[in-house]
């Protein structure tokens, strides 16, 4: 598939830039997902009746409405904050949040649910003669945590990662709409100006699909890696 | 926080319901029956089928749906073939071109699902079935899809779940469903926050009430048919 024909040439090297973006906002997304993730799941394993509510109704809520309408929430939310705040120091007019902010934090909270089911699954996977075997060689508390417990979650948690990791980058597309200029802004603008919508959304369809498989591909290495030693 | 403000949002938000409940019910009506398609595209051992199937399901669920619904949005409209067929009339409309995409996307991932399904029935019920001297379609009609479908409800529930979900982006070509709504409500009133609960509560409704509806199902189909049941009938008989 040769991009350089299907749009002028001048626009590849701007949606690679876009690509490029749309992987920064994923990552930072992903990464905020997984602590809201790695805290949803302890609460929910360890948590007291209050903590583990606050963790279902987390999941639950998330789950259930669009990731769009929690994009509006941050976007337009943290900008009437902010604004309110600057407002309070005397300040006039309307101060806009930064997008790349408002936008991993929106991703990042959303697949936060997600990240909370996979680290639970993954944590209860663990089968018990493990942690017994650990607690009868003597270790403590924190090094159970540190060398038991984290390498055998992420070792099940992986699949389930990779999965929520392919959700997040076709779900950074929804960013577009706060103003930052990722792959699917950067297509919308080549598209309205040069007037060949067909040509730039094809290529940007297959950008992303180019950026899912290489993921998918390293996250079979991964998988691998960290199930050295494992037996199957 | 303002309760009277909450409360009359989620009123004006109530009209919206009707349009975001019509694209998440047709898309899946049109989704599955192009997924029955790929599912058996995908199992019938037949490379002429199977790769397409393959393919479709490859790109459809390796790309944004947002991507998918502006290439037939804005992408289609760029040929001067389409524009004078007898579609253009429906594919101008962002009405149907948001049902197109929805159906398309859903129809990959519930494409999985019903191949997962078919996949699961043990061959020896299928062997059971040709040993009664029954015919393939025939085979596939009272033994492999009901066991399947039994089989593939709970991802396929999940499914119609994420379709209501998804059509929340019809809002971004236009759609004035729920959460496009909510956006003009949103910059027209700088109240993010109590529009998003409104909005929120009216999602979760849905998704609750789906959620239901989906076990109640799972638990008439299970019934009837899971292992437990035929022992405690074969005690009372």
């Amino acid at each position: 598939m040769n991009s350089i024909i299907l749009i002028p040439p001048g626009w590849f090297p701007a949606l690679m830039a876009g690509a490029w973006m749309t992987i920064l906002v994923a990552l930072s997304g992903f990464f905020i997902g997984s602590i809201f993730g790695v805290l949803g799941a302890w609460a929910k394993i360890s948590g007291g009746r209050a903590v583990r509510g606050l963790a279902d109704g987390y999941t639950t809520v998330l789950r259930g409405v669009p990731d769009l309408l929690v994009i509006y929430l941050f976007y337009f939310g943290s900008s009437v904050l902010i604004t309110s705040l600057f407002g309070l120091f005397g300040g006039h007019g309307f101060v806009s949040f930064p997008g790349f902010l408002a936008g991993s934090l929106a991703i990042g909270i959303c697949c936060g649910a997600q990240h909370t089911e996979v680290f639970r699954g993954a944590y209860q996977a663990i089968a018990t003669g493990e942690l017994e075997a650990a607690i009868a060689t003597g270790m403590s508390r924190r090094v159970r945590f540190r060398r038991i417990i984290v390498p055998l979650t992420l070792r099940h948690a992986i699949p389930g990662l990779g999965n929520v990791w392919q959700v997040v980058l076709k779900e950074s597309a929804l960013v577009s709409v706060t103003g930052i200029v990722e792959l699917m802004r950067q297509t919308q603008v080549g598209a309205g100006s040069t007037g060949l919508p067909f040509n730039f959304y094809v290529t940007a369809a297959a950008i992303y699909l180019a950026i899912s498989s290489v993921s998918s591909w390293s996250l079979h290495f991964a998988e691998r890696y960290y199930s050295r030693g494992a037996r199957i | 926080m303002d309760i009277t403000f909450i409360f009359s949002t989620l009123i004006t938000l109530m009209a919206a319901v009707p349009l975001t409940l019509q694209l998440a019910a047709l898309s899946v009506l049109f989704g599955t029956a192009i997924a029955v398609g790929l599912a058996l595209a995908r199992t019938s051992r037949i490379a002429v089928l199977d790769i397409p199937a393959r393919l479709y399901i490859f790109c459809f669920r390796g790309t944004p749906l947002l991507v998918q619904i502006f290439l037939i949005y804005y992408g289609l409209g760029q040929f001067s073939g389409i524009r004078s067929s007898f579609l253009w009339p429906l594919l101008r409309e962002p009405y149907w071109c948001a049902i197109l995409a929805l159906a398309l996307n859903t129809a990959a991932y519930s494409a999985e699902i019903i191949r997962g399904g078919l996949l699961s029935v043990a061959t020896g019920q299928i062997e059971a079935a040709r040993a009664c001297g029954m015919s393939r379609t025939m085979i596939f009609r009272r033994i492999a899809m009901p066991l399947a479908v039994r089989q593939a409800l709970p991802g396929y529930g999940n499914e119609i779940i994420n379709m209501v979900k998804a059509t929340a982006l019809a809002s971004i070509i236009t759609m004035m469903e729920i959460t496009g709504v909510a956006a003009k409500l949103i910059s027209e009133t700088y109240r993010p926050l109590e529009v998003f609960i409104a909005a929120g509560a009216i999602y979760l409704a849905i998704t609750f009430i789906l959620t239901r509806v989906v076990m109640i199902l799972e638990g008439r189909l299970g019934q009837r048919l899971s292992p437990s049941d035929l022992t405690t009938l074969g005690d009372a008989g």
